[in-house]
């Protein structure tokens, strides 16, 4: 089993994947442990027009339940939140959420960039940013930001991925401090976990 | 994109809110200060500073700074469950007591939003029973709206919300094909004024039964967001309704104890104290 440089300084975690990680992301939820202490961010790409239908499939799998934070909802310790259809997720100073219907960013709204760059911008080196298989390059300049500011970064090893261009992107983009597969991921969060009293 | 000091962007709104007395101060900070990154990238400001300069010495340019910090992204019958709502229910209740219905759109953008309610008017026979004020702050947005001209290729999306919002006519009724734009009919918004005004600055100046506010108050922060509210609540008629954003919230508001949840899914709430 990997041994990972870990320490009960992290505030946030958050993950970026397309559609096509869904697989992943349902594998990841369903087997955290149920009290898991941190939060955990997810942007997702996912199709703008649908409203419904998303959350609650995550949530049926989830050991926890998985919600869509309103506009200026602050982020609580040991909740699981993913970006709503149609709208970008900003994390703002004094942690809370804040949404934008702000245009396209590589060609996606949630875009993985924004949450990820705002995220670095307040918890700097807090926070753990995990990015998962997809197929476009949106969340590697968030990842970037993500290492600038001293956090950590995770990819999906592009080998074990659908689709890798998304964390390929990343790895050529800034430093990687672990390329894992799903399940490694989920040992991963459960080290981490168990470093939180 | 540069990263920008807080510091520098409290300086750029100081100066237009001097220079112009627009009040930027409140505004939710990080995608406010993605918007300014922006625009430093698209006119090749080497800092703030430089951009501080050009707004406060042309009024010319500060207009195209408006229209780029303002998010005007909207469409028609964004969120279709909310417009069937209103043709169900909300607009219904009013008709039961009023003759006329007086409506407000705050935060307007191009107008979409307010053609999908004068579609929706129309076809419950009520639009001449209807005053509608589209408001906005963003002056070039409004001339967009006014002239009712859209993009041929948005029509596919606007198309497909009016289909699920199950309209009784066909949304290409309402307009006609010019090369790649579509000209709205100009009888459709026959009845309402299209107004500059700003929320923060701005005056009380009229009371409505019905105000949208929809995807606005989510570029504010929480102190905006409230005082901006009161000030909705003074602009509307006891049980008058108000609609806001599907992912917006009254409940942290002060003030959100002078409303009731109508429906909280489409997000109406209905004003019970003065
Ligand atoms: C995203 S659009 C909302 C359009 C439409 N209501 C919708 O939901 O699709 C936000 C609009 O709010 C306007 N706005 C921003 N600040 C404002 C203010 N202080 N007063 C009035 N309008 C404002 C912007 O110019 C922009 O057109």
């Amino acid at each position: 089993m990997k041994k990972y440089d870990l320490s009960d300084k992290y505030k946030a975690i958050v993950i970026g994947g397309s559609a096509g990680s869904f697989q992943g992301v349902v594998k990841i939820l369903s087997n955290i442990p149920e009290n898991f202490k941190l939060p955990i961010i997810m942007c997702l790409h996912r199709l703008k027009h649908v409203r419904n239908g998303f959350v609650e499939a995550l949530s049926i799998k989830s050991v926890k339940p998985v919600h869509e934070p309103f506009d200026k909802e602050s982020i609580k310790r040991g909740r699981v939140y993913l970006a709503p259809a149609n709208y970008h997720l900003h994390i703002e100073l004094g942690h809370t959420f804040a949404l934008s219907t702000d245009r396209l960013e590589n060609n996606s709204r949630p875009a993985i960039d924004i949450t990820l760059e705002t995220a670095a911008y307040v918890y700097k080196e807090k926070l753990i940013g995990i990015l998962l298989s997809g197929a476009n390059r949106d969340g590697a300049k968030g990842m970037k930001r993500i290492k600038d500011r001293g956090g950590m970064t995770i990819i999906q090893d592009p080998s074990t991925c659908m689709i890798d261009t998304m964390p390929t992107a990343a790895k050529n983009l800034t430093e990687i401090d672990y390329s894992l597969d799903v399940d490694e991921i989920i040992n991963f969060l459960k080290q981490l976990d168990s470093q939180y009293k | 994109m540069q990263e920008i000091e807080i510091a520098n962007l409290r300086k750029l709104t100081e100066v237009v809110k001097a220079t112009y007395n627009y009040d930027f101060t409140n505004y939710a900070m990080s995608s406010f200060k993605r918007r300014i990154s922006r625009v430093l990238d698209l006119f090749n400001f080497q800092s703030v500073d430089a951009l501080i300069a050009k707004v406060e010495s042309d009024p010319k340019f500060f207009e195209t700074f408006v229209q780029e910090i303002t998010v005007n992204v909207t469409e028609m019958f964004r969120d279709p469950s909310f417009w069937r709502l209103l043709r169900e229910d909300i607009v219904p209740n009013l008709l039961l007591n009023h003759s006329s219905i007086n409506i407000w759109h705050a935060g307007c953008s191009s107008g979409e939003e307010v053609y999908s309610m004068c579609m929706l008017l129309n076809e419950m026979g009520i639009l001449d029973k209807s005053k509608i004020i589209a408001t906005d702050l963003d002056k070039g947005i409004l001339e967009k709206a006014r002239s009712g001209r859209y993009k041929l290729k948005n029509m596919e999306l606007h198309e497909k919300n009016y289909i699920r919002f199950q309209g009784t006519h066909s949304i290409k009724d309402y307009y006609t094909i010019k090369g790649d734009e579509i000209q709205m009919n100009p009888e459709l918004v026959r009845n309402v004024s299209w107004r500059e005004h700003d929320l923060v600055n701005g005056p009380v100046f009229n009371k409505f039964d019905l105000v949208l506010c929809r995807n606005v108050m989510i570029y504010f922060n929480q102190n905006l967001q409230n005082e901006v509210l009161k000030k909705i609540h003074e602009s509307m008629f006891k049980y008058g309704y108000l609609a806001i954003g599907s992912k917006e919230s009254l409940i942290w508001c002060e003030i959100a104890n002078k409303f009731i949840v109508v429906n909280n899914e489409e997000k109406i709430y209905k004003k019970i104290k003065e």
